[in-house]
């Protein structure tokens, strides 16, 4: 495992942090970490990093524990924040040199190619740059160093779409020589398109881990009716939207019961689809949340 | 050593602007000497017999009509006080302000243990310091020369060889509070500069406030006490330099173990 966790715990007082969180990522994954804001996403990204140190249960990177190995395992680590932020008055250039140095590596060339890629202006002062183009330099910072593990916390935000594939491109090259890619976000399409594992996280509570295959597979379907606002009143029937003369739901359960009941309705048309996962985990984080 | 050429980058501008304003407004004091040579004696005799106001400042202890004293009662509260503020400032917000500008998460990510970040922090204060007691100092010389006085040297070098040892307490101090915050607070560090000077005054107005020497520094770097007796009070110099390793040991204990929560 390049990850696990078992039962991680850090609480803030009164304010609620995480409760035995418990993750295994394993080498080559581009894991996906979900779960809406304040969900416990930063706080266990926090840890694994070894910013946070008083927490309750284990965290190991590469089979090592992340409170007696940091520097070590630092090494071997990419990290790009959800908020990039760095010294004002420095320029690009000037930031990405002593994130070098700080790491004792010569990166110049990498450094240069992934610049060139992400149309990133080296002679900028920070204060000058767009959130999108501070998360660029993060990007360059966390991938300099060709590090075997990549965590990203919200990668994407503020980044326009083509930049957006080009982030992804780059990991997807990276986790091909190798690396696993750890990332958090609440972007479900992204999480389905490129991870091929996951785990949602709610109240600081993992609710579900597995492949984003598996994920998706559910026996709910989303049903879009026209020719009536009415819904079938049966077992299993949530998430209705109803107005004018159609209506749609998720339905759960056996289907000749729904087309029996769908048969005494004036229905003129029907669509019967999978839901997407952001569809899923949206109806998970209200089922959960009940 | 990364860390440590970084913090003096990031400190230029602030080294430029105390260690010029310190040493300019030595050097401009110093140029009103020549223009109250003539007047010294009654001058002299004037703040001798000003009480408690005498005291405070040292008057009582040295002639205002000599050029080292002259130089010790006016150029001595803008080098003690201004690089007492200096430290301060430098002290306060070395290790806070990573989290209060939000820089934390990108240094911290790095693979370089907190006590070697924190060394190279604290060198870099240490550093700033001495470089603008040393830029101070060549503006004092300066203004010895440009006036024609000759120093005496054994008083000055003494005199300033305790201001750098009071800098360097005031900001061990303020670095070991940094430890605990979350962001600069030059208030905090003004504060506590401010509070040790008073202490100082009030030391010396009082008769029964000798213990004061070994809690505010400010008590051996007072340029009349040196100038009078030709040497630092040794026992508060070690009671001070106790204070700057135990401030130092805080912010190496608090620091290592610090979460960055935000």
């Amino acid at each position: 495992m390049i990850i696990e966790t078992k039962k991680l715990n850090k609480s803030y007082g009164k304010a609620r942090g995480i409760t035995d969180v418990s993750l295994s990522v394993r080498e080559g994954d581009i894991y996906g970490f979900i779960g809406p804001n304040g969900a416990g996403k930063s706080t266990t990204i926090r840890i694994l990093l070894g910013l946070i140190q008083k927490f309750t249960g284990e965290a190991t990177l590469f089979g090592k524990d992340i409170r007696t190995s940091k520097e070590e395992i630092l090494k071997r680590i990419g990290y790009m924040p959800s908020e990039a932020w760095f010294y004002t008055g420095m320029k690009v250039e000037e930031i990405i040199r002593l994130s070098a140095k700080l790491r004792k590596q010569d990166c110049e060339k990498e450094a240069k190619d992934l610049c060139d890629r992400l149309q990133l202006d080296l002679h900028k002062r920070v204060e000058e740059l767009s959130l999108g183009n501070r998360k660029k330099v993060s990007i360059v910072c966390s991938m300099m160093h060709r590090p075997d593990l990549y965590i990203f916390d919200e990668p994407t935000s503020g980044l326009d779409p083509l930049m957006q594939k080009e982030f992804f491109d780059l990991l997807h090259e990276r986790q091909k020589k190798g690396a696993t890619v750890f990332l958090s976000s609440h972007v479900l399409s992204e999480i389905q398109r490129h991870c091929n594992r996951a785990a949602l996280i709610r109240q600081g509570e993992i609710i579900l881990t597995g492949t984003v295959e598996e994920l998706s597979r559910t026996s709910a379907r989303r049903v879009s009716i026209q020719g009536t606002n009415q819904v079938p009143s049966l077992e299993g029937v949530s998430d209705v939207f109803s107005n004018g003369n159609s209506a749609n739901f998720l339905y759960q359960g056996d289907m000749k019961l729904l087309l029996g009941e769908l048969w005494q309705l004036p229905v003129k048309d029907i669509i019967i689809t999978e839901p997407d996962l952001e569809e899923i985990f949206m109806h998970m984080y209200t089922e959960n949340a009940k | 050593m990364a860390i440590f050429i970084h913090e003096i980058k990031q400190s230029r501008k602030s080294f430029l602007i105390w260690s010029l304003s310190i040493g300019g407004l030595i050097l401009l004091c110093m140029a009103l000497f020549p223009q109250m040579k003539g007047q010294m004696d009654e001058i002299d005799a004037m703040f001798s017999n000003m009480g408690s106001f005498t005291a405070a400042f040292g008057m009582d202890q040295i002639s205002y009509s000599t050029s080292i004293g002259f130089y010790g009662i006016e150029c001595g509260v803008i080098l003690s006080l201004g690089g007492a503020f200096y430290a301060a400032q430098l002290g306060i917000g070395v290790l806070a302000k990573e989290e209060g500008h939000h820089t934390a998460e990108f240094l911290y990510t790095h693979p370089k243990a907190r006590r070697k970040l924190l060394l190279g922090k604290g060198l870099a204060v240490i550093s700033c310091l001495i470089a603008m007691n040393a830029v101070v100092f060549g503006f004092a010389v300066g203004s010895f020369w440009m006036i024609g006085e000759a120093i005496a040297w054994r008083e000055f070098l003494l005199y300033h060889l305790a201001q750098i040892l009071l800098h360097i307490e005031i900001a061990a101090i303020c670095f070991g509070i940094s430890a605990f915050l979350r962001r600069s607070s030059l208030g905090i560090g003004f504060g506590i500069a401010s509070v040790m000077y008073f202490l100082n005054i009030y030391a010396n107005i009082s008769t029964s406030a000798d213990y004061m020497k070994y809690i505010t520094p400010f008590q051996f770097a007072d340029a009349a006490a040196i100038i009078k007796a030709v040497k630092l009070d040794m026992a508060a110099v070690c009671v001070g330099a106790v204070y700057t390793v135990a401030f130092v040991f805080m912010a190496l204990v608090k620091y290592t173990k610090k979460d960055i929560v935000a």
